[in-house]
């Protein structure tokens, strides 16, 4: 853990010095996809809800960043209230990314936890491809071609444009979510939670009102894609609709279940697997989704509980 | 007699053209167990349900403690005391036992929305928890997965999570169901040690632990009451001997 620690903490300067700075981006982006993940497994790994949809929520935290910039003294279409100076800072553009995000997760996982099992993961899908389309269709934000971001959103006393420093931010944020996570899952609600999932019907023969529970736990995951969402976009310099598309998803989905699911360490494992696959076999491959595919089939084989869990008992199969 | 806990007043469930429950009426004074016995089909389970909210009936009334719950929520129910252990166990098979019997407790300790502490080191959950599982004979089992304990000790395991919300009325579901003897002794020990503490609705098809345990026995046949009356009184009754006990033995 302290080996982990430093070692991406010296990251950015090594990859400096080797003239190897991409790295420092490609971990970023890890880190963004690796908080998406871990708020993805709060839902569907510790409470047993298989949202497809989680696409929305982190694309919902992008467009907000893009629009206050679009909408921004600095942007294309100075609007107020949405050019007032303050609103570049990052603390508030993401508060408000967080806020949106978590608004919608809790109009849609308001009518989506009506549903159990496979209903479930189709009205998350569905609802997350509404809002794919609607993007598209939004002429204003550029539709389907996105929306270019000028300037990457400032913080008190930090030049984000900075790769190295928008990477120690990103690595922050990761962090301080898992710390928060840790408590969140060990604590009472984490209990409920995780009985949630254990069996619902005995969680109501107890007394708990299982539905606000839940509801919570997707709003909280809803406002944690939201903040990888605005990272994301501060990252790319960019938003479209594809951040938005089912793939997308699947992809968060694709990390959960490889890295471990139920745990706060294997969403991150299977973020840094998945994107460092991906970053070494397109190099070689335009395809190298073929070598991704049947490492997933064993994983799911072999592996039930993932990398981090095959790792942590030795055991694959318990 | 004192003012029942709980009435059933009524209760009609139907299936299609089958009355599950056919204008039930039933009801459980404080500390009492009252058994609820029948033929297969008879509705016992259904009766259940629709005590602890799971089905809603067509017709009738129920009323906790003179407060009528005939369209209240399972978990609303709960809260109020009814608690109720299932026909199929029904525990949480990942957890320990100790986590499955804190689960209970911090049902019946306030909301659940805290955040922060841990709740596996509260010991405002955990001792309750503990001593609850030396009270049903599960002392020494906390540390164990739930879905490794023994078929009687996952029985007595949902004892011990329905005790553990401190309710007012048990409804037990053939607690005994698929216990060999010896668990079966021991179950019938874990409730009679438990008369006069709690009230309790038993459905059960083990005719010795009924006999030994009720205070009241009520004969359902195809889902009517057919007769309710001390233990004694029921094994006279030539009805109940025609319609259920003769055709057992």
């Amino acid at each position: 853990m302290a080996i982990i620690a430093a070692a991406l903490a010296v990251l950015p300067p090594m990859a400096e010095a080797l003239d190897e700075s991409f790295v420092i981006g490609l971990f970023t982006r890890i880190f963004i996809f690796a908080l998406a993940a871990v708020s993805l497994d709060l839902i569907l790994g510790f409470g047993g809800m298989v949202s497809f949809g989680h696409s929305a929520y982190f694309g919902a935290g992008a467009y907000v960043v893009a629009i206050l910039s679009f909408h921004g003294a600095g942007g294309d279409a100075p609007a107020w209230p949405l050019s007032l100076p303050w609103l570049e800072s990052g603390l508030a553009a993401w508060t408000l990314a967080v806020a949106a995000a978590a608004l919608l997760a809790l109009l849609i996982g308001a009518v989506s936890l009506r549903t159990s099992g496979m209903y479930f993961i189709m009205i998350t899908l569905a609802f997350a491809q509404m809002l794919y389309y609607f993007f598209v269709s939004l002429e204003v934000y550029g539709g389907d071609d996105g929306l270019s971001i000028a300037q990457r959103n400032s913080l008190p006393g930090l030049d984000l444009e900075n790769e190295a420093a928008f990477y120690y931010v990103c690595l922050l944020i990761l962090a301080v979510c898992l710390v928060l996570g840790r408590r969140l899952v060990h604590s009472r609600f984490g209990m409920v939670l995780q009985g949630c999932k254990e069996n619902e019907e005995r969680m109501l023969a107890l007394g708990f009102p299982t539905y606000r529970y839940k509801l919570t736990a997707f709003v909280l995951a809803g406002a944690a894609a939201g903040l990888a969402g605005a990272l994301m976009a501060n990252y790319m310099a960019f938003v479209d609709p594809a951040l938005m598309h089912w793939t997308v998803s699947g992809e968060i989905m694709v990390m959960v279940i490889l890295g471990g699911m139920g745990t706060l360490a294997g969403p991150v494992i299977g973020a840094v697997v998945l994107l460092l696959l991906e970053e070494i076999l397109s190099a070689y491959m335009e395809h190298w989704m073929i070598i991704l595919g049947p490492v997933l089939v064993l994983v799911v084989l072999f592996a039930r509980r993932g990398i981090w869990g095959w790792f942590r008992e030795g055991n694959p199969d318990g | 007699m004192a003012e029942p806990l709980l009435t059933a007043h009524g209760l009609t469930k139907a299936y299609g053209a089958l009355k599950a429950t056919d204008s039930l009426s039933l009801d459980v004074v404080h500390g009492e167990i009252h058994a609820v016995i029948g033929p297969n089909g008879a509705g016992k389970t259904t009766a259940i349900k629709q005590l602890s909210g799971e089905v809603e009936p067509d017709e009738g009334a129920i009323h906790l403690a003179g407060r009528d719950i005939t369209r209240r929520p399972v978990h609303e129910r709960a809260r109020l005391g009814l608690a109720r252990s299932f026909q199929i166990t029904s525990v949480f098979g990942g957890f320990t036992a100790e986590d499955n019997v804190a689960m209970a407790v911090q049902a019946h300790d306030g909301h659940s929305f805290r955040f922060w502490r841990p709740a596996r080191s509260d010991p405002s959950l955990r001792s309750p928890a503990r001593r609850t599982l030396e009270q049903v004979g599960l002392g020494g089992r906390g540390d164990v997965i739930a879905r490794n304990l023994a078929h009687g000790e996952q029985r007595q395991l949902e004892i011990a999570m329905a005790l553990a919300t401190s309710p007012a009325l048990l409804l037990l579901d053939e607690p005994m169901a698929g216990m060999g003897p010896d668990e079966a002794r021991r179950m019938v020990d874990l409730l009679s040690g438990l008369k006069g503490q709690v009230a309790i609705l038993l459905v059960e098809h083990d005719m010795d632990a009924v006999f030994a345990l009720a205070d009241r026995v009520t004969v359902l046949v195809t889902g009517r009451e057919v007769a309710t009356g001390s233990p004694d009184a029921i094994r006279a009754d030539p009805v109940v001997r025609e319609a259920y006990l003769g055709e057992d033995a």
